[in-house]
C-alpha cells in the first residue's frame, strides 16, 4: 500500500511539485519572518551590549511620561547636575560621568540638506573623552563653544572634512547653527558607529543647553565601579543613596532594556509577515485542493481497482493522505530553506537601510523551524482530505466502467457556499459594527475567511454564466470556441482555480478602496476646513517628525499680505494618568479662523496660561465640563493644573486637547512641526510664498508648500502604505498564478487522447496554443472580476462601519480595477505558456493510443 | 421462465432470485429478472449470451461490486446481500479475485508489484511456495519487473490472472479476460486459468462472448434478457456456437 501510494506520487511529481510550491512560497514567508526578527533582534542585542558596554551602572531621571513604541519616541527627563556629584560619594564608585545624550542633532549636508535616518536616533552628546570604545580617528575633541566631533559614519554621509563649518539643528534650536568640525571619532573594532546611530560631540555647556533646554543638566550619569565591587551592589547602593526619584541600573540592564523596546516593534512586524503568509497559505490550500481533487479524478479507475481487490475506504484516504504528507513535508523542507534564505538577505537591506547596522549571524529559530513544519503539513494535509474523502467513495465498479468524472449536480455546494458566505457577512456585521465584545479584529478576519471560503463555494454556479459570457469574446475563432467551452466544461476545477486568484486580488481591491476612501474624505476634509493657503511642514524619515525655528512665525506675520500664522507643537503626555496627544497652537484663534472649530461650550479663541481646551469626544469619555481642572504632566518639568475653558467639536482634524504655546517648551520636541499661514483678502500665494521660503532658509528640515500641495503630501504616507500592502499581496496572486498553470497542465494531461485526435483532424500547433490560452485568460479574468467585486462588497463594507470615524465618502478605485482585469489577462496568458507548449507537442499518435 | 441449475451442496457462489433494475421511470432497465444459480466450488464456470443480456451485471453483482435490487448473493458462507462497505472490503480481501478485460494493472507498479498489492493491501505475507507456483504456471519470472506498458495485452492479463490467484480467493470473476487479446495469446490465458483450476481446485466464474474460451470452462450458464435460459456441461465450442445460435433467434425477436 505504502509502496503503490510512493510510487503514484513519484509518478506525478511534475503536478505535485507545482501544487507544493504554493506551500513552499507560503512556509517561506512564515519561516523568513522568524529568521528576520530573530536576526534582527539579536543584532540589537549585540549592538546595545556594546553600546553600553563601558557602563557599570546607569543613573537616569525616571522619563515623566511613558510613551511606548507605537506612540514615539520615550524622552528622559534631565536631572540636575548635583547629582553627578552625589554619585561620587557613594563608596565603590571608581568614577561618574554626566553624560547629554538626547536624539534630535540633525547635521546639515555638505548638500544643503539635512542628513536622515531611518530608524536610529540622531544623538547629540556631550564629549566626555575617548575611551576603549570610542577614540577620535582624526583632529581633536571640542573646546570651544562652536566646535563639535562627529562619528565617523555622519561624516561619511554628510560628506563634511575636520576643519569645515558644519551647519546642525538641535532639539532646542531648530534654526540652522554653525560649528567648526575640529575631529572624527569612531568606535573600536574600526566601526564607524554603532548600530548606525549618527552622534554630533559638543562641550558639554553646549550640548546641556541645546539638547537639553537647561544648563547644568544631565541625561544620565555613567558610573564606573571600583575593583572588586560588583555592578549589582554598586546599582543597589547608587539606588539608596538617591531615593525613588532615578532609574538605577547596570549597563547590562540598561542594554536589554533598549533591547527590548526595539524587538517590542519587531514582534509587531513579525505578526504583519505572518498575517501575509497566512493570506499566502489560504490561497495556497486552494491550490493544493485542487490539485488533488484533479489527482484523484484522473485516478479514478486506478483507486476503483484497488478497491476492488480489496483496500478498504480508508486505505485510500490513507493514500491520497500520505501524499498530501509527503508533498507536505518536502514543502515546508524547502519553504523552510527558502525562508532562510529570504530573512537573510531582508536583514542585510535593513542593515543597510538602518545605516550600518552590523548583523549577528543569521540564525534560525525554533519557532522558524516548528512554524514551517505545522504549517506546511497542515495545510497540505487539510486541503487534502476532502479529495481523500472523495476518493474513498469512488466505488470499484468504475475500475470497469469507461467513466469519465461524472457532472455532479452543484446544488449542495451552492447551498453550503451561500450557508458560509452568511456565516462571513453575520461575523463581518458584528465585527464593523463593533458588536463583537472586544474580539473585534479576529471577528473581522473570520468574516473575512468565511466570506472568501463561502464565495469560492459559490464560484462553480457563478461560473457557468460568466465563463461563457466572458468566452464570447474569443468565439469567433475555432480554438477560442474550444477553449472557452473547455474553460466552462469543470465548473469546479475552473471555480477553484478562480477562486484561488480571487483571494489575493479582492485584498488588494479591499484595501485600495478603504486607503483612497479615506484618502478621498480626509483631503476633502481637509480642503474644506484648512482656510490657509500656505503650509510649513517637512517630510518624517525616522523617528522624529520635522520641525523648524518658531522666529519664523513671528517673522512671517509681519510679511505683507499675510493676516494670521499657527505654529503647531505636539507630544504625548500624561493627563489624569492617561497618556493623551496633547498639541499646543502659536495662536488659538486659528482653531476657529484656519481649522473651522466650533465652540461646544466656553471660549475657545483665547487661551491663559493655565487654561486648556478640549475636543467634545474627549471631553465627554474624560467627564471634562468647562471649569474642570485636570493634572497634566508634561515630557519636561513638572505636573501642573489646567482649567478646562473651553470645548470644541471634534473633527478628523482637531487634537484632543490644546495646552498654551507657553507649555510647548516642555515637549519632547519644544519647537513647532508644523505652520499654517493664512493670507489677507486679495494677497497672492505666489507672492508670500517666495518670501517665506526665504524665512526658512535656516530650517533646513520644512519647506513651504501651498495648501493642496501640503494636503497630497500628507496623503504621500498612505500611498506609501498601499505599495506595501499590495507588494505583499502580489505574493498571492504569484501563487494563484502558480495554480492556473498547475490546473492546465493537469487538463493537458488529462485530454492528451482528445488533443491528440483534434491534432489528427487537422487543429495547427499554434492553434492548439490558443485554444489553452483562451481558457487560461478566461479563467484568470474570471477570477480577477470576482476579486474585484469581493474586494469592493469588503471595503465598501469597512468604509461604511468607519463613517463614524470621519471616512464619509466610498472611492471607487476604477482605474486600478482596470488595471488589475488587465492584469489578469496577462497573468493568464503567462500561464498558458507551459501547458500549451506541452500541448502543441502531444504526439498525435502517440496520443490516440494513450490510456 | 426461471432456470434453477447447479444442485451441488458445495457451492461456492449462488444468487438466489436475483433482481436488478437500472433507472426509474421512462428509464428503467430490467437487467436482471429473478436469476437462481450456483457455482460449485473448484469448477470453472462460464456466462454467456447476446450483448445486453445482463452478464456483467450478474458477475458484478455476484462478486458484491454492485447492490441488487431483490434477491440475495452469497459466497462460500457469507451473504453478500446487504453487506456495508467494511464487509464488502472484507469480502473483496479474502474470497474474491477480479480479472477485468482491461485496466487491470496499476501503470506505476512493476509486474510483481502488482501481483503482491492485494497482499499488501491486506497486509499479508504471500505464501513463497504458492507465490513461486502461480509464478512459474503464468510463466513470466522473467518479466516481474517490468511495468505494465513494457508487457503485451497478453502478459498484463496474466499478471493479472496471477494477481487473482495469488490470495488463493474462495471465487474469481473474470468479465471477458480474453476480449482484447487475439486467439494465441488469449489460449494461453484460458489454459492458465483452467489449469488452476484442475490442479489447485480454484473456483473461477467467467464471462465470454467467446464460443472458444468458453469450451474452456466446466460448464457454461446461457442468460438472455436477464433470465437463465440454459446450460451445458463438459462443453465443446460447436456445443456452444449451436445452443448461442439457438438463442439469438427467440431473442431478436423478444428485442
Ligand atoms: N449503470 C447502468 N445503468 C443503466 N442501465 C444499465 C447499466 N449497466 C447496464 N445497464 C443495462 O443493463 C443491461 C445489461 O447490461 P450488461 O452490461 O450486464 O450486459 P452484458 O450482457 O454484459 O453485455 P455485453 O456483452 O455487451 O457486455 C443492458 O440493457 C444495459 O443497457
Ligand atoms: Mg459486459
Amino acid at each position: 500500500m505504502f509502496r503503490a501510494t510512493f510510487k503514484s506520487l513519484l509518478a506525478r511529481k511534475v503536478r505535485l511539485i507545482l501544487s507544493g510550491l504554493a506551500v513552499v512560497l507560503g512556509v517561506m514567508f512564515v519561516s523568513g519572518a522568524f529568521v528576520l526578527t530573530d536576526t534582527l533582534g539579536r543584532s540589537f542585542d549585540s549592538v546595545f551590549a556594546d553600546g553600553f558596554s563601558e557602563i557599570d551602572v546607569n543613573v537616569a531621571a525616571k522619563p515623566k511620561v511613558q510613551v511606548n513604541e507605537m506612540e514615539g519616541e520615550q524622552t528622559a527627563a534631565p536631572l540636575p547636575a548635583a547629582v553627578v556629584d552625589r554619585v561620587k560619594q557613594v563608596p565603590g564608585v571608581a568614577s561618574a560621568t554626566g553624560v547629554v545624550n538626547a536624539d534630535g542633532a540633525r547635521v546639515i549636508g555638505s548638500n544643503g540638506k539635512v542628513v536622515t535616518s531611518f530608524g536610529p536616533p540622531q544623538l547629540g552628546e556631550n564629549w566626555t573623552g575617548e575611551s576603549d570604545l570610542l577614540q577620535l580617528r582624526e583632529g581633536r575633541a571640542p573646546q570651544a563653544e562652536d566646535e563639535i566631533v562627529l562619528n565617523k559614519a555622519l561624516a561619511t554621509t554628510a560628506k563634511v572634512q575636520v576643519g569645515q563649518k558644519v551647519g546642525v539643528l538641535t532639539a532646542f534650536e531648530s534654526k540652522k547653527r554653525d560649528f567648526t568640525l575640529v575631529g572624527i571619532a569612531g568606535y573600536s573594532g574600526d566601526r564607524d558607529s554603532i548600530g548606525g546611530v549618527n552622534e554630533v560631540f559638543f562641550t558639554t555647556p553646549v550640548a546641556q543647553r541645546l539638547m537639553l533646554g537647561e544648563p547644568d543638566t544631565f541625561s544620565s550619569v555613567t558610573v564606573r565601579a571600583a575593583g572588586g565591587v560588583s555592578d549589582e551592589a554598586l546599582r543597589d547602593d547608587v539606588a539608596r543613596t538617591l531615593g525613588a526619584d532615578f532609574e538605577v541600573k547596570t549597563g547590562e540592564q540598561v542594554a536589554a532594556d533598549a533591547a527590548a523596546s526595539l524587538k517590542e516593534g519587531l514582534s509587531f512586524f513579525n505578526k504583519i509577515l505572518l498575517g501575509f503568509a497566512a493570506v499566502a497559505l489560504l490561497v495556497g490550500t486552494f491550490l493544493i485542493l485542487n490539485t488533488f481533487s484533479i489527482i484523484v479524478a484522473q485516478r479514478t479507475r486506478e483507486l476503483a481497482l484497488m478497491r476492488a481487490i480489496g483496500a478498504s475506504g480508508r486505505q485510500i484516504i490513507g493514500s491520497v493522505v500520505l501524499e498530501a504528507i509527503a508533498v507536505g513535508l518536502i514543502a515546508s523542507v524547502l519553504g523552510l530553506a527558502a525562508g532562510i534564505g529570504v530573512g537573510a538577505l531582508l536583514a542585510f537591506l535593513f542593515g543597510k537601510l538602518a545605516g550600518g547596522l552590523t548583523l549577528a549571524g543569521i540564525g534560525v529559530p525554533a519557532a522558524a523551524v516548528i512554524g514551517s513544519f505545522a504549517v506546511g503539513l497542515v495545510i497540505t494535509v487539510v486541503a487534502a482530505l476532502l479529495p481523500a474523502l472523495r476518493a474513498s467513495r469512488i466505488p470499484p465498479i468504475a475500475a470497469m466502467q469507461d467513466v469519465a468524472t461524472p457532472d455532479r449536480p452543484l446544488t449542495k455546494i451552492t447551498v453550503a457556499g451561500a450557508l458560509v458566505t452568511g456565516v462571513g457577512a453575520v461575523l463581518l456585521f458584528l465585527g464593523l459594527s463593533g458588536n463583537a465584545g472586544g474580539q473585534t479584529l479576529s471577528t473581522i478576519l473570520g468574516g473575512v475567511l468565511f466570506a472568501f471560503i463561502g464565495v469560492a463555494l459559490l464560484t462553480p454556479l457563478i461560473s457557468r454564466p460568466v465563463v461563457s459570457l466572458l468566452g464570447a469574446i474569443f468565439s469567433w475563432s475555432v480554438p477560442g470556441k474550444l477553449g472557452r467551452l473547455n474553460s466552462g466544461r469543470n465548473p469546479r476545477r475552473t471555480a477553484l482555480t478562480a477562486a484561488a486568484l480571487m483571494v489575493g486580488i479582492a485584498l488588494v481591491t479591499g484595501v485600495t478602496v478603504i486607503l483612497d476612501s479615506a484618502k478621498g474624505s480626509l483631503s476633502a476634509l481637509a480642503q474644506d476646513t484648512i482656510k490657509a493657503e500656505l503650509v510649513i511642514a517637512g517630510q518624517q524619515g525616522g523617528p522624529r517628525p520635522p520641525s523648524f525655528d518658531p522666529g519664523v512665525l513671528d517673522r512671517a506675520k509681519a510679511l505683507p499680505g499675510v493676516r494670521m500664522v499657527d505654529g503647531e507643537y505636539g507630544d504625548m503626555a500624561r493627563i489624569d494618568g492617561e497618556s493623551t496627544w496633547v498639541a499646543a497652537s502659536s495662536d488659538v484663534a486659528s482653531l476657529r479662523q484656519i481649522f473651522g472649530a466650533k465652540a461646544t461650550a466656553g471660549d475657545i479663541d483665547r487661551l491663559g496660561p493655565t487654561q486648556m481646551l478640549a475636543s467634545s469626544d474627549t471631553a465627554t469619555s474624560r467627564g471634562w465640563s468647562v471649569g474642570s481642572t485636570v493634572k497634566v504632566q508634561l515630557t519636561r518639568g513638572e505636573e501642573r493644573t489646567y482649567t478646562i475653558s473651553g470645548i470644541y467639536e471634534s473633527s478628523q482634524l482637531t487634537n484632543p486637547v490644546t495646552l498654551p504655546v507657553t507649555a510647548a517648551k516642555d515637549f519632547a520636541i519644544p519647537q513647532p512641526i508644523q505652520g499654517f499661514i493664512q493670507l489677507a483678502p486679495g494677497a497672492r500665494v505666489a507672492d508670500v510664498q517666495p518670501q517665506v521660503e526665504t524665512l526658512l532658509a535656516d530650517s533646513p528640515e520644512v519647506s513651504v508648500a501651498d495648501r493642496d500641495a501640503f494636503i497630497k503630501q500628507q496623503m504621500s504616507s498612505l500611498d506609501g502604505l498601499l505599495r506595501m500592502i499590495q507588494i505583499l499581496l502580489a505574493l498571492a496572486i504569484v501563487i494563484a498564478v502558480l495554480g492556473i498553470i498547475n490546473t492546465l497542465a493537469l487538463s493537458v494531461l488529462e485530454r492528451t487522447r482528445e488533443l491528440g485526435l483534434l491534432r489528427a483532424i487537422g487543429l495547427r500547433r499554434g492553434q492548439t496554443m490558443g485554444m489553452i490560452t483562451v481558457e487560461a485568460v478566461v479563467i484568470s479574468v474570471f477570477g480577477a472580476l470576482l476579486g474585484v467585486a469581493v474586494g469592493t462588497g469588503l471595503g465598501a463594507a469597512v468604509v461604511e462601519a468607519l463613517k463614524d470615524e470621519g471616512i464619509t465618502d466610498l472611492v471607487l478605485p476604477w482605474g486600478q480595477m482596470g488595471v488589475f482585469l488587465g492584469l489578469a489577462a496577462i497573468i493568464g496568458v503567462v500561464a498558458a505558456v507551459l501547458p500549451a507548449v506541452r500541448a502543441a507537442r502531444i504526439n498525435v499518435l502517440g496520443a490516440i493510443a494513450h490510456d | 421462465m426461471t432456470a434453477t441449475v447447479g444442485q451441488q451442496a458445495q457451492a461456492a457462489a449462488r444468487a438466489n432470485d436475483v433482481w436488478k433494475v437500472y433507472g426509474s421511470g421512462e428509464a428503467q432497465v430490467v437487467a436482471l429478472r429473478g436469476v437462481s444459480a450456483e457455482f460449485e466450488r473448484g469448477r470453472f464456470t462460464a456466462i454467456m449470451g447476446p450483448s445486453g443480456s445482463g452478464k456483467s451485471t450478474l458477475m458484478h453483482c455476484l462478486a458484491g461490486l454492485d447492490s441488487v435490487t431483490r434477491g440475495t448473493v452469497e459466497i462460500g458462507e457469507t451473504t453478500v446481500t446487504g453487506l456495508g462497505d467494511s464487509g464488502l472490503t472484507k469480502l473483496r480481501r479474502d474470497k474474491v479475485g477480479f480479472i477485468f478485460q482491461q485496466f487491470n494493472l496499476l501503470p506505476t507498479l512493476t509486474a510483481k508489484e502488482n501481483i503482491l498489492l492485494p497482499l499488501s493491501i491486506a497486509g499479508r505475507k504471500p505464501d513463497p511456495a504458492w507465490y513461486d507456483t502461480v509464478i512459474t504456471t503464468v510463466g513470466l519470472r522473467d518479466r516481474l519487473d517490468h511495468r505494465p506498458a513494457q508487457l503485451s495485452g497478453g502478459q498484463q492479463q496474466r499478471v493479472a490472472c496471477a494477481r487473482a490467484l495469488v490470495s488463493r480467493p474462495e471465487v474469481i470473476f473474470a468479465d471477458e479476460p480474453t476480449g482484447n487479446l487475439d486467439s494465441r495469446s488469449g489460449a494461453e490465458v484460458l489454459n492458465f486459468l483452467r489449469d488452476s483450476v484442475r490442479e489447485h481446485g480454484q473456483t473461477i466464474v467467467m464471462v465470454t462472448h467467446d464460443p472458444t474460451a468458453a469450451a474452456y470452462a466446466d460448464r457454461v450458464v446461457f442468460l438472455a434478457d436477464g433470465e437463465i435460459v440454459s446450460e451445458l456441461i463438459e462443453p465443446t465450442a460447436e456445443t456452444v456456437l449451436d445452443t448461442m445460435k439457438k438463442l439469438d433467434t427467440p431473442a431478436e425477436v423478444g428485442n
